[in-house]
């Protein structure tokens, strides 16, 4: 004990206590702080970074998730789209086939009308002609008769006879 | 000066030659002093070498006349003597450790005798010793010399200075370090995330981390300079390991809060017979048994692994004659290294316990007590 308290040096004592504290001093001012402040700030742009990072990729699983409900909403319409179109091509189809008969059924109604006229009037004009015929018919039987009475009979019964209903 | 701070290695190589070239002190001796070869001549030099030294003495051999000499270099001896500062250079002591030269500085007289430098009374002209090996017509200086330590210190210090200073001007280019500041930036945070935030707590580490940084790695690297061979003992030195651990005292103290101070001196939730006992317990610890832990625990450990050292290197002077030269060096040269890597070992975990202590104590003061 006496051997180590007269190792003690006082002087080396002043000595170390006055560069301990320049040196604490110095070290402080020229690298701790800005070495600790640096530090600080890189830890906060690190964490920062990484809080940024979770916020964008949630961001993004939104993302995700709404362009899927916009492409299930994009195929309904779509869906519904070619469904009415088809619809429509349908009723379309359906509404031009009704006119069409619609029309076919006039046009052969108009036809079968006019058949029927055109008919009336050659059975009429037939008539008449039968009629004219049947006229010149008898003239001639007549003036014939008035030359040959027996001859003028037989001929008026195959005259008759031939136009047993022409 | 910041364009030559860049280039650190130059500066300290270019601060060592300086320092080596102008009085390596390639002086002779005798030859009585400086051999050392019986187990007392061991002991004491063991000895000598955890002392403080006012020369920086590298080595030293027999020349071809059989003339001891010395290689190293002297450094300046401040003192505080009965006529005011006194200034020389200690080579003018001739490396002389007895009290055998007198230096004549100032008007007064000088010995230097077992690293301590002692001003003769008025009048005389040697020094007389009673029983005791004392002087008894000397008395003792305050001696502020520029020692081996103060020079480690200094060196330590420069050292720190620009390693540190760089590597902050580092980050005000670049986010990571490179090159050896990316050595010391995990350092760094081992200390702010390990010793000071743990101990201190989240709120006010941050205003002890500087004391606590520097001081870490004051004495890890002074503890790694001390197993080189330049022989430095900075922090096995008494008058160094007590002003660090005073440092921590007096930022503890001064720092203490209310709930601190109120449990030392009135401790709550015990009987009132009791507080004062655990006062004086209390106040004890705080002012003489956790400064005296630390002083001790760092300068023990560092003084008595440089004995140990040393003592397992001189194993091959002191037992050559029982195993012959070739078994005793390679005893002694596997235990010693064995040894120096347990050293290596003990460096940091010295820096370690003073910083986590220091930490742990400052936490201790400035920690928030609830209202019991």
């Amino acid at each position: 004990m006496e051997q180590l308290l007269n190792d003690f040096s006082p002087g080396l004592f002043v000595m170390q206590t006055v560069l301990l504290l320049g040196l604490i001093f110095l070290l402080v001012k020229f690298a701790w702080k800005p070495i600790l402040n640096s530090l600080e700030s890189r830890e906060k742009g690190i964490q920062d970074a990484l809080d940024a990072a979770e916020v964008a990729k949630k961001e993004m699983q939104n993302i995700t998730a709404d362009s899927e409900s916009l492409l299930k909403e994009a195929r309904a319409e779509r869906e519904s789209l070619l469904k009415e179109a088809r619809e429509l091509k349908e009723k379309i189809l359906a509404d031009a086939k009704e006119e069409a008969q619609k029309e076919g059924d006039k046009m052969i109604a108009k036809a079968q009308a006019s058949i029927e006229s055109e008919k009336k009037a050659a059975v009429a004009d037939i008539k008449a002609q039968v009629a004219t015929l049947s006229i010149d018919i008898a003239e001639k039987v007549i003036k014939d008769e008035l030359s040959n009475k027996s001859k003028q009979q037989k001929l008026v019964d195959d005259m008759l006879g031939d136009i047993k209903l022409n | 000066m910041t364009k030559i701070l860049r280039k650190p290695n130059l500066v300290l190589t270019a601060l060592f030659i300086f320092l080596l070239q102008p009085s390596l002190f390639a002086k002779s001796d005798e030859g009585h002093e400086g051999a050392v070869d019986t187990k007392d001549e061991v002991g004491e030099y063991i000895l000598h070498h955890i002392k403080d030294a006012h020369d920086f003495h590298l080595f030293s051999y027999t020349d071809s006349h059989g003339e001891r000499k010395h290689v190293g270099f002297p450094l300046p001896v401040i003192v505080w003597s009965s006529k005011g500062l006194t200034t020389f250079m200690s080579s003018k002591f001739h490396h002389d450790d007895s009290g055998h030269y007198i230096v004549e500085a100032n008007g007064t007289r000088f010995v230097k005798l077992h690293s301590k430098i002692y001003e003769l009374d008025e009048g005389a002209t040697t020094v007389s010793f009673d029983e005791e090996h004392h002087p008894t017509n000397a008395h003792k200086v305050l001696d502020f010399s520029i020692t081996k330590s103060v020079f480690g210190i200094l060196l330590v210090g420069l050292l720190m200075f620009i390693w540190f200073a760089g590597l902050a001007r580092q980050y005000k280019k670049k986010k990571i370090p490179t090159g050896f500041g990316r050595v010391l930036e995990p350092l760094v945070l081992y200390v702010r995330d390990e010793i000071a935030r743990p101990n201190i707590g989240e709120k006010r580490y941050r205003e002890f981390t500087g004391y606590l940084l520097t001081v870490f790695f004051f004495i890890w690297i002074l503890n790694l300079l001390g197993l080189t061979p330049l022989g430095f003992n900075v922090t096995g030195q008494l008058a160094v390991t007590a002003a660090l651990a005073i440092f921590t005292l007096i930022i503890y103290t001064f720092k203490g809060n209310k709930g601190y101070w109120g449990h030392m001196l009135w401790m709550p939730g015990v009987p009132y017979l009791i507080r004062p006992v655990l006062a004086i317990i209390e106040v004890a610890g705080a002012f003489l048994i956790k400064p005296f832990s630390l002083l001790v625990r760092l300068f023990a450990n560092i003084s008595a692994g440089h004995i140990v050292v040393m003592s397992l290197i001189a194993i091959m002077v002191t037992m050559k004659s029982e195993m012959g030269a070739v078994g005793a060096t390679s005893l002694s040269f596997v235990l010693s290294f064995f040894i120096t890597l347990i050293e290596v070992l003990v460096a940091f975990l010295q820096a370690y316990i003073f910083t986590m202590l220091s930490a742990l104590f400052i936490g201790m003061a400035v920690e928030e007590h609830d209202h019991h």
